[in-house]
């Protein structure tokens, strides 16, 4: 009780305020889905533009495009592996780039400008909704990728090399998703507060490098979750012998 | 209820889990076939279809380039059989014309041999007709010298 009024009352700051949405019985946190929205919305026009006139000689958007297209498969190749990283490319760079425009646009525009009655706009991922979402899909793919490729034969990876392994690595399938989320959220949330902290006792300059700091560890984190990620999947359809 | 709260408040902080986890689940999961029908798939396209296009070009110009590698080697192999032959063929002329050579100087020198003992023949044989001629002539002017010494007396 006493953290929680701390922490909302600290610097001004409006932390664990959340815009409600009701729908019937259901409770939202509205101001996640706003800021998600417009973000994605301008991803997706920023793709549509990209894609739009797709050359073999790239120009412009198309090679920046083409670019992230090729990291992101990198990432799915050397973490899945060779044989199934295409079926996954998707998912994960779904993940990558959800995460890092979330953090990014929750770190680069000013949302503070906007009132809301009540809460704040921020990064999406500053929410533990998001995070835990991302996280629990994560551990579905994973299952699911294991499953669909080795059938019940996925199970021996839980008692590989030997059965002694078997408490761990079911205590993994609970840590995992659990590291993911807390790992996102707490980085993001924590910028954002050193941030707003920051610019509230001293508003001119001081918050800048810590701005970048931020930046950079926005990038690092969905760099992070979608690394993290990929290899679960990879771990999950590895075949052992 | 899906509404808990950590931190004791029946409304808001920081870990208020509510239904915006399964609806931004999906969310994410229909951006995931959003951008995998707008992004990965035509990017994907055109990026494999032009590393295809280059690795087919390298394919091509490195199997090209082992043909002209052969072809270099056989015009090479075949211009060596060519000097070979050409020399071949100047030694034969040189041989040839050689033997010519030497059969036309032995046929001249027989000649000349043949033509210089005639020569030398006819010499002797003149030098001996003169000689007897000579001696004939010796002969009769002795005789007559004779004759008249004799008549004198």
């Amino acid at each position: 009780m006493f953290f929680n009024s701390l922490l909302t009352n600290f610097a001004a700051l409006e932390v664990g305020q959340h815009l409600y949405w009701q729908i019937g019985n259901i409770r939202l946190h509205g101001q996640v889905f706003l800021t998600s929205w417009i973000l994605l919305g301008a991803l997706l026009v920023f793709i549509s533009l990209g894609t739009k006139k797709m050359e073999n000689d790239p120009k412009g958007l198309q090679n920046l495009l083409e670019f992230l297209w090729d990291y992101i498969r990198d990432l799915a190749r050397t973490q899945i592996g060779e044989k199934v990283y295409r079926d996954w490319m998707p998912f994960i760079g779904t993940l990558f780039l959800f995460v890092f425009v979330s953090n990014w646009g929750g770190a680069l525009i000013p949302w503070r400008l906007v009132k809301l009655p009540s809460g704040e706009l921020g990064a999406p991922t500053a929410d533990i909704n998001t995070t835990i979402a991302l996280a629990l899909l994560v551990s579905l793919s994973y299952f699911y990728a294991g499953l669909s490729n080795k059938g019940w034969r996925y199970f021996e990876y839980y008692v590989h090399p030997t059965p002694i392994m078997l408490p761990f690595k079911i205590l993994e399938d609970f840590t995992k998703p659990l590291s993911l989320s807390f790992r996102l959220f707490g980085n993001i949330l924590a910028d954002e507060l050193v941030v707003g902290v920051l610019v509230f006792l001293v508003p001119l300059i001081l918050p800048i490098p810590v701005m970048f700091l931020g930046l950079f560890t926005s990038a690092i984190q969905a760099l992070i979750f979608a690394t993290l990620a990929a290899y679960y999947i990879g771990e999950a359809v590895e075949e052992h012998h | 209820m899906l509404a808990f709260n950590f931190f004791g408040a029946t409304e808001g902080g920081l870990f208020d889990i509510n239904a915006t986890l399964p609806l931004m689940a999906i969310q994410v999961v229909a951006l995931t076939y959003i951008l995998n029908s707008l992004f990965f798939k035509p990017v994907g396209n055109v990026v494999e279809k032009r590393e295809k296009f280059v690795s087919n070009n390298i394919i091509e110009a490195k199997n090209k380039l082992s043909e002209v590698k052969k072809l270099e080697a056989d015009l090479l192999t075949q211009l060596q059989s060519a000097r070979t032959e050409a020399q071949r063929i100047v030694s034969e002329a040189e041989d040839e014309s050689d033997k010519l050579y030497k059969e036309a100087l032995e046929l001249a020198n027989n000649e000349a041999n043949a033509s210089k003992e005639k020569a030398r023949l006819e010499i002797e044989s003149q030098t001996s007709a003169a000689r007897d001629q000579l001696s004939k002539q010796a002969d009769d002017l002795s005789e007559l010298i004779v004759n008249r010494l004799i008549l004198e007396k």
